[in-house]
């Protein structure tokens, strides 16, 4: 009953026209920043973070200022999934399992059931995490904090083994994707040894590693594009999209067959977020994988299916509130965007941990509070919005083409503020176009290689803990049945394809 | 499409053996400690530097085996395909894109992004595109003012700009 009381207290100070109007601010510039390849919602806080210093001085406490960053962070994870789905370039991390099927619907010319269903998933997700969030916050940071190394690297296999469902039926060329994503992963410094590994002709831009980012907007920002260009043989548009009300009433009435995505992602998310060093990106991809795996028809996904954009939307939104989680109440950021939200509650004076919220609960409730508003607001702004993105996709493709390669190179850039890796980018598109043609799956690599460097470190410490015994995996009573769970999900495949070879010669002999 | 098949397999699968090869590398600091000696677990420390990499690669390399199998038993889809790899289309499109994205990159470095941006829009738009001049004008500049106040101005994240540069600072002194 006193958490309901107090939200509600809290939800009525968020409500307050200087807040309200600092959270819709937030999330409209959160929106278009993460709507822009490249940059994500880490940029937009850490840029904005200045700006609360202005608002604070007017308000003069640090409530103000962090609804706004945190409405921007809101708007920001809704922003992600529109360049994926219009574009077919992740806005950021999060958003790259959003790519899978919201482009396909996009160039089916379905990208209003795509973003309607972004929209609404991310608003479920954002809800059920709010709730979750508001009851459970420190019983669920004392369940995050029981993950150790072992537990955290047998989560990272349990993705892995879902990503192996990911790339088709070739299982090999799965696999190789997968490997080689995370061994791009290891270039640069080795952060346990501080040796630099595999530094390709002695050539310095390899030093800071391959980022993420580079592979993700070269395979799906200009690998992706010439092979639109060499398949629709430059078709006048991309896709047909009629804006109009009744395709976008029949848009949110075919949300109903999202459903299950969206819970898998909204309660998968959430507690992926709230571990720490894991954040929305694992969340997201980990969604699609399980919700692809339950799916009853799991060969729709990568071709458009509506669960498979509900499933990462509802995730990442769900995990960008879990990640709070660990920050408010111990200290401990879930994910870049969060470490930087912590360093402002540090200037503004509050201190994260255990007792913040007996401490200090004139900023913490204010704060759950406005989680729900922006939640809401950030819904009404991108539902409003969604005719001007569909608007971008009936340009010509000889004009839309060339935008989506300078928002390439301009967003890579914009990241890292590096030329080396733009032109990494671009070489890394080609390649990716003509592995594509062979049938080589590419989204496992681009998913092992944000995984990866999380991975590595949880399996060496974890090893270094049990003096190179492997069992350590299997012992421990949270790692022990997610590796187990892990390793059936690896060997099923590859068992299906025993089965299908068996078979076959049976056939043959008979 | 069936010999490029088992034509990037081989290309792939000795690739792997580079970067197993790679990973074992001792540190240029210390060249006395022999090649593959951070593969395995190393006393005190758990495994060594080489370690994920290394193993990664080998299973690639399995992988790489295993490609060639599919496409010696034709059970893949490639390798059963007698279709070309790229037709005319296709190799003429990755020409034109290719040596477009190619001059953009390479004139970012002379006359900086904006610039680059503004041409690059011109090539595909006018020539690739057969746009007419009002709308090829009208997409390239705009293009090129919407990124400088959103990118130099509004997100505080300076393009290069290269021999350009001269340009932009009566911009810089009105806007910021």
């Amino acid at each position: 009953m006193d958490i309901i009381v107090s939200l509600m207290n809290g939800i009525l100070i968020a409500l307050e026209p200087i807040n309200l109007g600092l959270a819709i601010i937030g999330v409209v510039v959160g929106l278009f920043v993460g709507a822009m390849p490249g940059l994500g919602s880490v940029n937009g806080v850490a840029i904005l973070l200045p700006f609360t210093f202005v608002i604070q001085s007017f308000t003069g406490g640090a409530t103000s200022p962090m609804i706004f960053l945190a409405a921007i962070y809101y708007g920001a994870m809704y922003g992600g999934a529109i360049s994926s789905i219009t574009l077919g370039i992740p806005g950021a991390s999060t958003a790259v399992a959003t790519t899978f099927d919201g482009r396909p619907l996009a160039m089916k010319g379905m990208a209003h059931y795509a973003l309607v269903a972004a929209a609404l998933a991310s608003f479920a997700g954002g809800t059920v995490s709010n709730v979750l969030f508001t009851a459970f916050a420190p019983l669920l940071a004392s369940v995050a904090l029981s993950f150790g190394n072992p537990e955290i690297f047998a989560l990272m296999l349990l993705a892995f083994a879902t990503f192996v469902g990911l790339g088709g039926d070739d299982i090999p060329k799965t696999l190789f994707s997968i490997c080689f994503g995370l061994v791009l992963a290891t270039v640069g410094f080795d952060i346990v040894s501080g040796e630099p590994r595999l530094i390709f002709f002695d050539i310095t831009g390899f030093t800071h590693g391959i980022r993420f980012l580079v592979l993700a907007i070269g395979v799906y920002g200009i690998g992706e594009m010439i092979w639109t260009i060499n398949t629709s043989r430059y078709g006048n548009s991309m896709s047909n999209v009629d804006v109009s009300w009744s395709n976008m009433v029949d848009a949110l009435k075919r949300f109903r067959e999202a459903w299950r995505g969206t819970v898998i992602g909204s309660l998968l998310g959430f507690f992926v977020g709230i571990l720490p060093a894991a954040g929305a990106t694992p969340g997201s991809l980990m969604s699609y994988g399980v919700t692809k795996m339950l799916s009853r028809n799991p060969e729709e996904y990568g071709k458009g299916a509506i669960d498979g954009v509900a499933a990462p939307e509802a995730a990442n939104n769900s995990a960008s509130t879990g990640a709070m989680l660990p920050m408010m109440t111990l200290g401990i950021p879930g994910s870049p965007t969060t470490a930087v939200l912590l360093a402002g509650m540090v200037i503004w004076g509050l201190q994260p941990g255990p007792l913040l919220f007996t401490n200090q609960p004139e900023f913490v409730w204010p704060l759950i509070g406005s989680f729900y508003i922006s939640n809401l607001v950030a819904v009404l702004v991108n539902l409003a919005f969604i005719p001007v993105f569909l608007w971008m996709l009936r340009m010509p493709f000889t004009i839309l083409a060339p935008l989506i390669f300078v928002l390439s190179l301009v967003g890579t850039y914009a990241a890292y503020m590096d030329m080396f890796d733009v032109w990494l980018m671009v070489i890394v598109g080609v390649g990716a176009f003509f592995l594509r043609l062979l049938d080589y799956p590419v989204a496992p690599a681009v998913l092992a290689i944000v995984l990866g460097p999380i991975a590595e470190p949880k399996l060496r410490q974890s090893l270094l803990l049990s003096d190179g015994d492997f069992s350590i995996f299997f012992t421990r009573p949270i790692a022990g049945p997610i590796t187990v769970v892990a390793i059936i999900l690896i060997l099923l495949p590859l068992l299906k394809v025993i089965r299908d070879r068996f078979r076959g010669t049976s056939k043959a002999a008979s | 499409m069936r010999r490029a098949e088992i034509v990037t397999a081989v290309i792939l699968g000795i690739f792997s053996v580079y970067l197993m090869w790679k990973s074992g590398e001792p540190p240029s600091w210390n060249p006395d400690v022999p090649r593959f000696a951070n593969i395995g677990m190393i006393e005190g420390e758990g495994p060594g530097s080489g370690f994920w990499p290394f193993w990664l690669s080998g299973i690639m390399l399995i992988c790489c085996v295993w490609i060639g199998f599919n496409w010696y038993r034709r059970t893949s889809p490639p390798s059963q395909s007698e279709e070309p790899f790229l037709d005319s289309y296709g190799k003429r499109i990755l020409a034109l894109v290719g040596a477009g994205l190619l001059g953009f990159l390479i004139l970012i470095h002379i006359i900086g992004f904006y610039g680059a941006i503004l041409v690059f829009m011109f090539y595909y738009m006018k020539v690739l595109g057969r746009h007419g001049w009002g709308v090829t004008t009208l997409v390239g500049v705009g293009l090129v003012v919407f990124s400088f106040f959103f990118f130099d101005i509004a997100m505080r994240i300076v393009l290069p700009k290269g021999y350009l540069e001269p340009l932009f600072i009566p911009l810089y002194d009105m806007f910021l």
